[in-house]
C-alpha cells in the first residue's frame, strides 16, 4: 500500500485563538522517567465528507485515541464530556469549549471515500494557546488500510507533542500458541502493533520460536522443528514463501537476528553439546565462528550501526550479558547485578539494552545503559522474556507466561518508565513478539 | 544403584526386569510392569516383557535420564540408566536413537535449548563411552518445548529435566 503524504493549506482559524495567553512555549510533554500527569487530549469523530465515510470517521478517532491513550503519557477526554459539536473541519475552533473540559491538544479531521479509495485530513491544535500544532496533513490510501493512516495520525499527533520518533504505524511477528503445556501448538502470526488484522504465516504441524523481522520489515528469521531438528528459516511476509538456511548435519542453529544491513544473520549454533554464535551471509551462506568456548553462548543481537553484538553467555558460571565486536572476539561482561540475566536486545536508539533477568524465583523485564549501568527493572512476575524494542526505543514488548498447570502464555508492553503496562490482545495465547520498523 | 560392569548389568536386565523399575513414570505404566512374575516362555514379542522389543527399552531399562537444575552432568542413576540403554542398542543394533534434551520451564527459551543441548550430548557421549556407535545416535534439544509434567514446582521440573533416547528403526517398531 502506497501513501501520498501532502501538505494542506491551512485554512484562517485566527478567529478564536486569544493569542499570548501566558504560554512558555509551544504545548510539548517530555516523556521521562518519574513522569508526570498524562497530557488530557480530545479527538472528536471525524467530519465525513463523503455520505459512505461515516462509519470510517468515527472509527479513525476511535483508534487515533486508542494509539496516543495506550502510551501512558496521554490522557483521553471522552466524548460525552465535549461542549462544542465538531462537524466541520474547516470550522474555525471553539477553543474556551475545549478549554473548559481541561483538554490541552485536540486532533480534528475530516475522511472521504470515493469507490476504495479513503482521504484523511487531519489538524493538532494547542488548545491552551489557541494555534495550529504544525501544519494539517493529509494521507490517502484503500479502505481496508484505515487502521494504518488512523496510526500514521496518532504517530503524528505523538511526534509533534513529544518530540520522539512515533510507533503507531508498525507491525509484530510473534509465535501464536493454543494448548495445555504439554502440547502446546504454535505458530507464526503477524499483526498490526495493536492486536488488529491478525494473519497466520505458518501452521502448527512443528515446533516455531522466536521470529524476527528483518530491518526493512519485508522478511522474518525464525527457528522451526520442521526436519525434527531447530534449524532457522526466513520467510517473505508478502509471498509467505520460506527457505531454510543451511547448516552442517548433527548441528542445531537457533536464535537468529538480521543486522542492521539485512544482509548478515547471527545465530546460535549447538554442536557436541557447546552452543556457540556464528554469523551467516544471508546470501552466500558462508558463515563465520564469532565466540569459541564451552559456554553457552546465545541471544545475539547487534547494536543499531552493526558494529557490536550483545549476547548472553555463561561462561562465568551464570548467565550474563556481554558486548563483543561483530568480528567476534574480546568480549566484555555488562551485566554484574544479582541473578541471571539473558536475552538482551540492543535499543534502535542505541542507548539501552533490555533484557530477561531472573532473580529471587522471579522474571524480570529490564534494561540498562550499554555499559550495564543504571540498569532499572520495568517488570516481575512468574515468567516473563522476550523483550523486543518499539520502533522509537520508547516501548518493549515481551512475553509473560502464567503458572501452573494451566500456565499459558501472552503478550504484554511496558514502556521504558515501567508505568505503563498493559496486556496486548490476540486472538490465541502469544509469545515471543518481534516489533517490526515503522511501516513506510 | 551401584554402577556395574555393562557385560554384569546387562546380564542382571536379561535375568530380573523387576529389580530395575520404571523410575521415572514414562507413560504413566511403571505401576504395571507386564514382565513382572510372568515366565519366559509367556512373552509377547513387542510387548514390554519381550525384551527386545522397545516397550521393553522405554519401560524396563528406562529410556530417560534426569539432571539437577541448570545442570548436565550424568547423575549415578542417570549413567546406571545409560549403562542398560547401551547394552540393549549393543544388543539391538538394527535400532538407532535420537537422544532429546529438555529443560524445565525456568530459564530463557534460548538459555533452555542450549541447556538441552548439552543433556543431550551428555548422555550421548555416555552411551558412545559405553561402546554405542556415534553413528546410530543423533541428539535434538527440546529446550523448555516439550515439558511432560505441566505443573509449576519442583517435582515437575525434576521429571521435565531429562535427556530421553528414542528408538527409531529396528524391525519390529
Amino acid at each position: 500500500m502506497k501513501f501520498l503524504s501532502i501538505f494542506l493549506v491551512l485554512v484562517a482559524v485566527a478567529g478564536f485563538s486569544t493569542a499570548a495567553q501566558a504560554q512558555q512555549g509551544p504545548l510539548r510533554i517530555t516523556i521521562e522517567e518519574g513522569i508526570i500527569q498524562p497530557l488530557p487530549f480530545a479527538v472528536p469523530a471525524f467530519q465525513a465528507e463523503t455520505g459512505d465515510a461515516g462509519q470510517l470517521a468515527g472509527d479513525l478517532a476511535r483508534v487515533i485515541a486508542a494509539d496516543l491513550q495506550g502510551t501512558g503519557v496521554f490522557r483521553e477526554i471522552l466524548s460525552s464530556a465535549f461542549i462544542a459539536q465538531y462537524r466541520d473541519f474547516n470550522a474555525p475552533i471553539s477553543f474556551p469549549d475545549w478549554k473548559a473540559i481541561n483538554a490541552q491538544a485536540l486532533v480534528t479531521g475530516a475522511v472521504s471515500v470515493t469507490g476504495n479509495n479513503v482521504n484523511v485530513k487531519f489538524r493538532v491544535y494547542d488548545v491552551v494557546s489557541g494555534t495550529n500544532l504544525g501544519e494539517g496533513l493529509q494521507f490517502s490510501g484503500t479502505t481496508d488500510g484505515w487502521r494504518r493512516m488512523a496510526h500514521k495520525v496518532a504517530d503524528e499527533v505523538y511526534s509533534r507533542i513529544t518530540g520522539e520518533g512515533g510507533y503507531f504505524d508498525s507491525r509484530v511477528v510473534y509465535v501464536s500458541e493454543k494448548g495445555p503445556k504439554d502440547q502446546r501448538q504454535k505458530r507464526l502470526a503477524i499483526m498490526d502493533y495493536d492486536g488488529a488484522n491478525v494473519r497466520y504465516l505458518t501452521d502448527s504441524s512443528s515446533i516455531v520460536l522466536a521470529p524476527r523481522f528483518s530491518p526493512s520489515g519485508d522478511r522474518v528469521l525464525y527457528t522451526s522443528y520442521e526436519t525434527g531438528f531447530p534449524r532457522i528459516y526466513v520467510l517473505d511476509i508478502g509471498s509467505v514463501q520460506r527457505r531454510v538456511l543451511e547448516s552442517a548435519p548433527g548441528t542445531m542453529s537457533f536464535a537468529p537476528r538480521f543486522s542492521p544491513s539485512g544482509n548478515t544473520v547471527v545465530y546460535s549454533l549447538s554442536q557436541g553439546g557447546n552452543t556457540d554464535i556464528y554469523s551467516m551471509d544471508i546470501n552466500s551462506g558462508q558463515s563465520v565462528r564469532l565466540t569459541n568456548t564451552p559456554a553457552i553462548e546465545t541471544a545475539p543481537s547487534y547494536s543499531p550501526d552493526g558494529s557490536q553484538i550483545v549476547f548472553e553467555s555463561d561462561r562465568s558460571g551464570s548467565p550474563q550479558l556481554y558486548i563483543m565486536s561483530a568480528g567476534g572476539g574480546e568480549a566484555r561482561r555488562i551485566s554484574f547485578g544479582e541473578g541471571r540475566y539473558g536475552t538482551p536486545v540492543w535499543s534502535p536508539r542505541g542507548d539501552l539494552v533490555a533484557f530477561t533477568k531472573q532473580n529471587a524465583g522471579r522474571f524480570h523485564i529490564g534494561v540498562m545503559r550499554t555499559d550495564g549501568s543504571e540498569e532499572r527493572l520495568l517488570t516481575a512476575s512468574f515468567l516473563d522474556e522476550g523483550p523486543t524494542w518499539a520502533p522509537n526505543g520508547r516501548v518493549i514488548m515481551f512475553t509473560r507466561e502464567t503458572q501452573g498447570e494451566g500456565g499459558a502464555s501472552s503478550l504484554y508492553s511496558v514502556d521504558i518508565t515501567g508505568r505503563v503496562l498493559r496486556q496486548v490482545s490476540t486472538p490465541e495465547g502469544g509469545s515471543d513478539p518481534s516489533w517490526s520498523p515503522l511501516q513506510r | 544403584m551401584k554402577i556395574l560392569p555393562l557385560s554384569l548389568l546387562v546380564a542382571a536386565i536379561a535375568l530380573s526386569a523387576c529389580t530395575n523399575p520404571n523410575r521415572f513414570g514414562a507413560d504413566g505404566a511403571g505401576s504395571a510392569n507386564p514382565a513382572v512374575g510372568q515366565p519366559l516362555g509367556g512373552v509377547i514379542p513387542g510387548s514390554a516383557n519381550d525384551p527386545r522389543s522397545p516397550a521393553y527399552f522405554n519401560q524396563t531399562v528406562g529410556d530417560r535420564v534426569l539432571f539437577n537444575v541448570d545442570q548436565s552432568t550424568l547423575t549415578d542413576v542417570g549413567r546406571a540408566t545409560l549403562d542398560g540403554q547401551a547394552g540393549w542398542l549393543m544388543t539391538n543394533s538394527d535400532y538407532q536413537a535420537v537422544i532429546e534434551g529438555h529443560a524445565d520451564e525456568q530459564g530463557t527459551r534460548e538459555y533452555n535449548l542450549a541447556l538441552g543441548a548439552r543433556r543431550a550430548n551428555a548422555a550421548q557421549e555416555y552411551l558412545v563411552s559405553r561402546g554405542v556407535p556415534a553413528s546410530r545416535l543423533r541428539v535434538v534439544s527440546y529446550g523448555k518445548e516439550r515439558p511432560i509434567e505441566i505443573c509449576s514446582s519442583e517435582a515437575c521440573y525434576a521429571k521435565n529435566r531429562r535427556a530421553v533416547t528414542v528408538l527409531a528403526g529396528g524391525l519390529t517398531s
